[in-house]
């Protein structure tokens, strides 16, 4: 291969590498945005934690249970740490899309995405004891297992014999799937923060504190999709990754142009907030297809997905759970119909495709809920989960951290 | 000399204070002050309707001599006048003394 190409490929996956890097500030701001003032330390500690601990522990072990070489198909393990083989800075470690060394920061970018999903679920009422061993369990074990089942050559990908399996292009099921299972167990565990249900069991709103942060955040995550999506062609090949971009773009934009109109219509406001909810939908949901629909088609996943979001959050809070930033819905819910949707839309749709993605959903669902479900439920009986009554008034920033996000700042304390 | 405290709508500050300033009452202090009362405001977060009590008011401090004093309450009970529920309340009380600072000149004086 030539030289140039080799560089120009490996230049784009770590321009990719660095803009999946930034989806965690997207998602940092989100969070807090979408939360009150009093716990906003806590989420940006939980988040800061995601980052640092999930590339430490892809080091260790992760990328190596993702990626274990030849294996069953269910559970494979390359050894610790990094070992670069004789080939991994040529060509011919990975066609010519990247090296060694840029395989391993960008699939350990996307690592950490998968806990930082549930960090936004449980937001305002978990210990942070407790969230950062569950992270270390899940983001540490369960997400590169669930990976290797598909990306790293395991049974999920093989299920079509020699015709390809299951298709996941960048993870609407093995990143925000597995993020999602776990929020839902977890909140299912962890109970709604006081006040949002009455006595009667009605949904209550508590307002997210600062909406301009919100707004940015999910911007930003639209930005870094470029580098989820585009990075997941796995080289700079011009066509796809001028397309992934195109079709990722066209499914954010009818997301949420789709999910500001279901909300006007069913709550006559302009909620800002399902307006951003509705762009992440669309992204979660082309992103087990980006490679393989056509603009046209990319729209038509975007604006299922901007329906689901505002039905879902609905959903939700109709089963009284409570998930402040909307996680679930975004997360598991668009990534179920995106994961679909490559049975129903694009090059790959028909019948077996079909059946392949519901069996893809299957495995991981059943593999995540279980593991989220043993360690948060050990984490109950053993050192619990969630603050006490006094704190979750306080807010966790001044029990848990002993500081404010605005020192100077303080209009409203509540 | 009087102090006149009146809690007037944000919206209607501007006229209230062009007609003090047309009846020469140039200098007075405000802020805005949160508060509780019938007027409820709605709101709709994802979907879950709910309304606030917590009315959102400016609050104006006005000492005047008593000279003054009719043709100021006229003033803003004409300005911050809409008609509906919610335009706010006017307080008059003694004030029995007043100097200012740099000056240390006290009464009328202090306070023009």
């Amino acid at each position: 291969m030539d030289a140039g190409l080799f560089t120009a490929n490996n230049v784009w996956m770590m321009i990719c590498t660095a803009l999946v890097f930034f989806m965690h500030t997207g998602f940092a701001f989100l969070e807090i945005g979408l939360t009150r003032e009093k716990n906003t330390i806590n989420i940006l500690f939980k988040n800061v934690f995601i980052i640092c601990v999930g590339l430490l522990l892809y080091y260790i072990g992760g990328f190596n249970l993702m990626y274990p070489g030849e294996f069953n198909g269910f559970l494979g393990f390359g050894g610790f740490g990094l070992s670069i083989g004789e080939d991994g800075l040529t060509p011919a470690y990975a066609d010519g899309g990247y090296t060694y060394w840029t395989d391993f920061l960008f699939q350990g970018m996307f690592a950490a995405t998968a806990a930082t999903i549930v960090s936004g679920a449980v937001a305002e009422r978990i210990k942070l004891g407790a969230f950062m061993v569950f992270v270390v369990f899940y983001v540490g074990l369960v997400y590169p297992i669930v990976g290797s089942w598909q990306w790293g050559g395991g049974f999920l990908s093989t299920l079509g014999g020699d015709e390809a399996g299951f298709y996941d292009f960048a993870g609407s099921t093995l990143v925000h799937s597995v993020g999602g299972w776990a929020a839902l167990i977890a909140i299912i565990l962890l109970g709604p923060r006081l006040g949002k249900f009455d006595e009667n069991g009605k949904a209550l709103a508590i307002p997210g504190h600062n909406i301009p942060m919100a707004a940015a955040g999910v911007l930003i995550l639209w930005l870094g999709w470029f580098g989820f999506n585009g990075g997941s062609v796995l080289s700079a090949d011009p066509g796809l990754t001028s397309l992934v971009l195109v079709t990722t773009s066209l499914a954010a934009a009818a997301g949420g142009v789709s999910a500001f109109f279901t909300s006007t219509i069913l709550y006559k406001n302009f909620d800002l907030t399902m307006f951003l909810n509705g762009i992440l939908g669309g992204l979660v949901g082309i992103t087990a297809g980006a490679d393989l629909m056509s603009p046209f088609e990319a729209i038509m996943i975007g604006l299922i997905a901007g329906v689901i979001i505002v039905l879902g959050v609905a959903l939700i809070d109709r089963l009284k759970l409570d998930d402040p930033v909307g996680a679930v819905t975004v997360h598991l819910i668009c990534g179920i119909w995106g994961t679909l949707a490559v049975g129903l839309f694009g090059a790959k749709a028909g019948v077996n495709q079909f059946l392949y993605q519901l069996t893809g959903v299957g495995a991981a669902g059943v593999f995540c809920c279980l593991t989220a479900f043993i360690i948060i439920f050990t984490l109950k009986k053993t050192m619990g989960i969630r603050v006490s009554k006094d704190e979750e008034v306080e807010g966790l920033d001044i029990h848990e951290h002993g500081m404010d996000a605005y020192p100077d700042f303080r209009m409203n304390q509540h | 000399m009087k102090k006149i405290e009146a809690i007037i709508r944000k919206s209607k500050f501007d006229d209230v204070k062009k007609a003090l300033h047309n009846v020469e009452v140039n200098f007075f202090s405000y802020w805005d002050v949160t508060g509780v009362g019938n007027e409820k405001q709605g709101h709709v977060y994802r979907g879950i309707s709910y309304s606030t009590s917590d009315i959102q008011r400016r609050y104006l401090s006005i000492v005047v001599s008593d000279e003054f004093l009719e043709r100021t309450i006229e003033a803003i009970l004409e300005s911050a006048y809409t008609g509906k529920v919610g335009d706010g309340k006017l307080f008059v009380s003694e004030i029995t003394e007043a100097y200012r600072i740099r000056t240390k000149e006290a009464g009328h004086a202090g306070i023009n």
